[in-house]
Parts: C-alpha cells; sequence; structure tokens
C-alpha cells in the first residue's frame, strides 16, 4: 500500500471494490449535527457540523448589518469562505489562505449565486439604507477527501439553522432597533448538493473519493444538483477526458444523491425544532 | 483575489492533464497569462491562448484542447462565444475545454443554473464549435512554420 499505492488500488478497483469496503458508488457514512446543542458553536446565528467518513467540515453563520451597495439597494450580501487549517492535513501549512482553500471558496460562492438558494432581495431591511451580511465560515477540521461535498452539505445545513432577530428602523431617530426576543428563520429557496467523483485511469469514475483516492486519481468532477433536478453547477477542473456520456452518468448519480442528502436534512431538523 | 486563484486552478489542471510531464523531469513549466482586454468569453479565450502557447513552446501534449463558452439565453437559446452583454444577460453560462481526441471534456464550469438536457445540448454545441477552433490552430500553426 505505500510502495505500490496504485497498483493496490488498481486490484481492489478490479474486483469493482474499495479498500474500504465500498462499493464504486456508495458513499460513506453521513452524520450531521446542527444547532446550538449539538454542533455547540453558541456564539453563531446557525452553525452545522457535517461528518462524510473522516472528513469533519464545521460551517457557522453570523449575520451582521451593513448598508447595501449602491447600484444593488435592495440586496443584502453572502459572503463565503472555506479555511484548511494546518490542523486538517499534513499538507497544508498556516498562513496565508492556499490555492485549495481559496478555489473552494470560490466554489462555494458561485454555488450559492447559481442555485439562488437564498434570494439576496430577502436580506434587506431597508431599501438603500440597512441589510443583512451573512458570514459563512467553513473550517475544516478533518481532511479526508470529498472537501466540496461536506462544506456544501455543513452551508446548508448551517443556513438552515439561523435565525434572524427582527430588525427595525426607528422613524424619528433613523437608528436600527434589534428585537432580539423575535427571530425568524431564513428562507432558503432551493436546496443544493454536491456530489464528488474522482476519475481512475480515464475510464472508472468512484463516487466520494477519500484523500487517498484523491491523490491517486487521474481527475474529479463535481455537480451540484437542486430538488428540481437543475444543475447548479458542474465542475470539473481539469483532469482527465470524459465523454458526455460519462458526464451524464454522474449527473444521475448526483440527482440520486440528492434525494438522500435532502431526507437526511429533512430528518434531523425536525429532531431539533422545538415543538 | 479568489476569482483569480480559481480561474488558475481550472486552467493550471487542464494543462497539467494533457502536457505529458513525465518526458521532463524536474522541470517547471510556468504558464502566464496576461489580460489585455475582457470583451465576454474570458476564460475559454484564456484556455485558447494556454493551448497555443504550449503548441508554440513545443511542449509533448497528449491532445490539444479548447476553450468554448456557451450562454443559455432567458429564451432557451443557445449562444457560442458570447460578448459580454451577452454574458450579462444570460440565465446560464457553461464554459468547457474539449479536447482533440475524440471530443471529450477536459475541463467544465458552470455558472447559473440549467436543466440536464440543456447542458447536454450546450455540451452537443461546443463539441461543434470545437472543429471550428481546431482548424483555426491548424491554420496558424501552417502559417508560422510555412514561411
Amino acid at each position: 500500500r505505500t510502495v505500490e499505492p496504485l497498483e493496490y488500488y488498481r486490484r481492489f478497483l478490479k474486483e469493482n471494490c474499495r479498500p474500504d469496503g465500498r462499493e464504486l458508488g456508495e458513499f460513506r457514512t453521513t452524520t450531521v449535527n446542527i444547532g446550538k446543542c449539538l454542533c455547540s458553536i453558541t456564539t453563531a446565528d446557525g452553525s452545522a457540523l457535517v461528518k462524510l467518513g473522516n472528513t469533519t467540515v464545521i460551517c457557522g453563520v453570523k449575520a451582521e448589518l451593513a448598508a447595501p451597495a449602491v447600484d444593488s439597494a435592495n440586496k443584502g450580501y453572502i459572503v463565503p469562505n472555506v479555511e484548511l487549517p494546518s490542523l486538517c492535513a499534513e499538507r497544508f501549512r498556516s498562513g496565508p489562505p492556499g490555492e485549495e482553500a481559496q478555489a473552494a471558496s470560490q466554489f462555494i460562492a458561485d454555488v450559492i449565486e447559481n442555485s439562488q438558494m437564498i434570494a439576496k432581495e430577502d436580506l434587506c431591511i431597508a431599501n438603500g439604507k440597512l441589510a443583512w451580511v451573512l458570514y459563512c465560515d467553513i473550517i475544516c477540521l478533518d481532511y479526508d477527501g470529498n472537501l466540496l461535498d461536506a462544506s456544501v452539505f455543513a452551508l446548508l445545513a448551517a443556513l438552515k439553522n439561523v435565525q434572524l432577530p427582527l430588525v427595525t428602523i426607528n422613524e424619528e431617530t433613523g437608528l436600527s432597533e434589534v428585537n432580539l426576543k423575535q427571530k425568524n428563520p431564513l428562507i432558503i429557496r432551493k436546496h443544493p448538493v454536491a456530489t464528488s467523483f474522482a476519475i481512475f485511469d480515464d475510464t472508472l469514475l468512484i463516487v466520494d473519493p477519500t484523500a487517498e483516492e484523491e491523490d491517486l486519481a487521474t481527475g474529479t468532477v463535481t455537480i451540484v444538483t437542486d430538488e428540481e433536478g437543475r444543475l447548479c453547477s458542474v465542475h470539473k477542473p481539469g483532469g482527465s477526458p470524459l465523454t458526455g456520456a460519462k458526464l451524464q452518468d454522474c449527473i444521475t448519480r448526483a440527482i440520486t444523491r440528492h434525494k438522500e442528502v435532502k431526507k437526511l436534512i429533512d430528518k434531523v431538523i425536525k429532531s431539533i425544532t422545538p415543538k | 483575489g479568489v476569482l483569480e486563484r480559481s480561474r488558475e486552478q481550472l486552467l493550471r489542471q487542464t494543462c497539467e492533464a494533457v502536457v505529458l510531464g513525465v518526458l521532463h523531469p524536474r522541470t517547471a513549466i510556468s504558464l502566464v497569462l496576461q489580460v489585455l482586454s475582457d470583451a465576454g468569453s474570458l476564460l475559454s479565450c484564456c484556455l485558447n491562448a494556454a493551448c497555443m502557447a504550449l503548441l508554440d513552446a513545443g511542449l509533448p501534449l497528449a491532445t490539444l484542447f479548447c476553450g468554448v463558452t456557451c450562454a443559455l439565453q432567458p429564451d432557451g437559446t443557445i449562444l457560442l462565444d458570447p460578448t459580454a452583454r451577452q454574458e450579462q444577460d444570460a440565465r446560464a453560462i457553461l464554459t468547457f475545454a474539449i479536447a482533440s481526441s475524440e471530443r471529450k471534456v477536459l475541463m467544465a464550469t458552470t455558472k447559473g443554473s440549467c436543466s440536464v438536457e440543456e447542458m447536454q445540448q450546450c455540451l452537443a454545441a461546443a463539441q461543434r464549435a470545437a472543429n471550428t477552433i481546431f482548424q483555426f490552430y491548424r491554420d496558424s500553426v501552417r502559417r508560422r512554420y510555412s514561411k
């Protein structure tokens, strides 16, 4: 396994399975913890912890007030930030964010924008004067492959958990008054779910790669779908070429995965909602 | 910023898949792209420039590649190689890097959401358009070496 990792893997792939016992199309056990009691970020407005096998990602959402931009006076902001601290894997050093973290942040920003999961107009409090800014910090605690899937899932779960206090603008003073007693949940319009694949030897596609598999793979594909079966993002950053048919196969599997993930999220949300 | 980093990652991994690095061990291949003007379809322009530069450098490549941008307009029509204005009005923008061997997809990135059928249609259109671009490569290289 250490001397000839690729040969070791090929032997398993020939039997259509993987060293950790999974099938080629099988996902790792996914667990999600949402909210202040289970997830333990008490200072955040919304939080979620997602474990995809060993890959652990935590997402905290903080809502702050700001003036909206001049050209879009009725829109708030959503600012995602993915961090890969040096504690999650050996290859990440401390210091400014590396390329992988920045590319992941851009990917999450694109997913939020493309899927329209939150309408920025919903974040506006007073046209041209006050709007919400949602800072979504996604931090990887343990990197074992498939960062993008876990990040998107954590983000979705955390946003579903966010409760925004009611803000009114006092007519006389012109100042904003925050009513912490009255909170409303965020309106999530779409639920995007990411599914990642690793390409081996230009032909074989395996789902939910671990860090070892990602290193040996010749390419990766990430497909983000929403509940209507629409594609929010097809992210294939280089790597081995794929035919259109193989891509279609990935999309079909992504749509199936979306249903499973949606069921899981709904179940967890229902279990934490106070009756 | 993060956008440039993300573009760099896309370009780098596309080139890495194509350049036969095994033939040049312990070598660094540095590709510098300077945007002189952006009038739409920037990413596919970068991809085309990168491929032609690699060709011009004489590096061993497994396959040629070209970048094609498709814009999906609100009424459902597919527009290839959109201008900046058309990109703004479009519902979705899909950029593909198509390899010259069997027109396979090397790189794909999308902005905005679209249905699966629309994506397949755009991919088919991009693969057809790739023929034109590869012909342009051939003509340029012929012109370069014919003097």
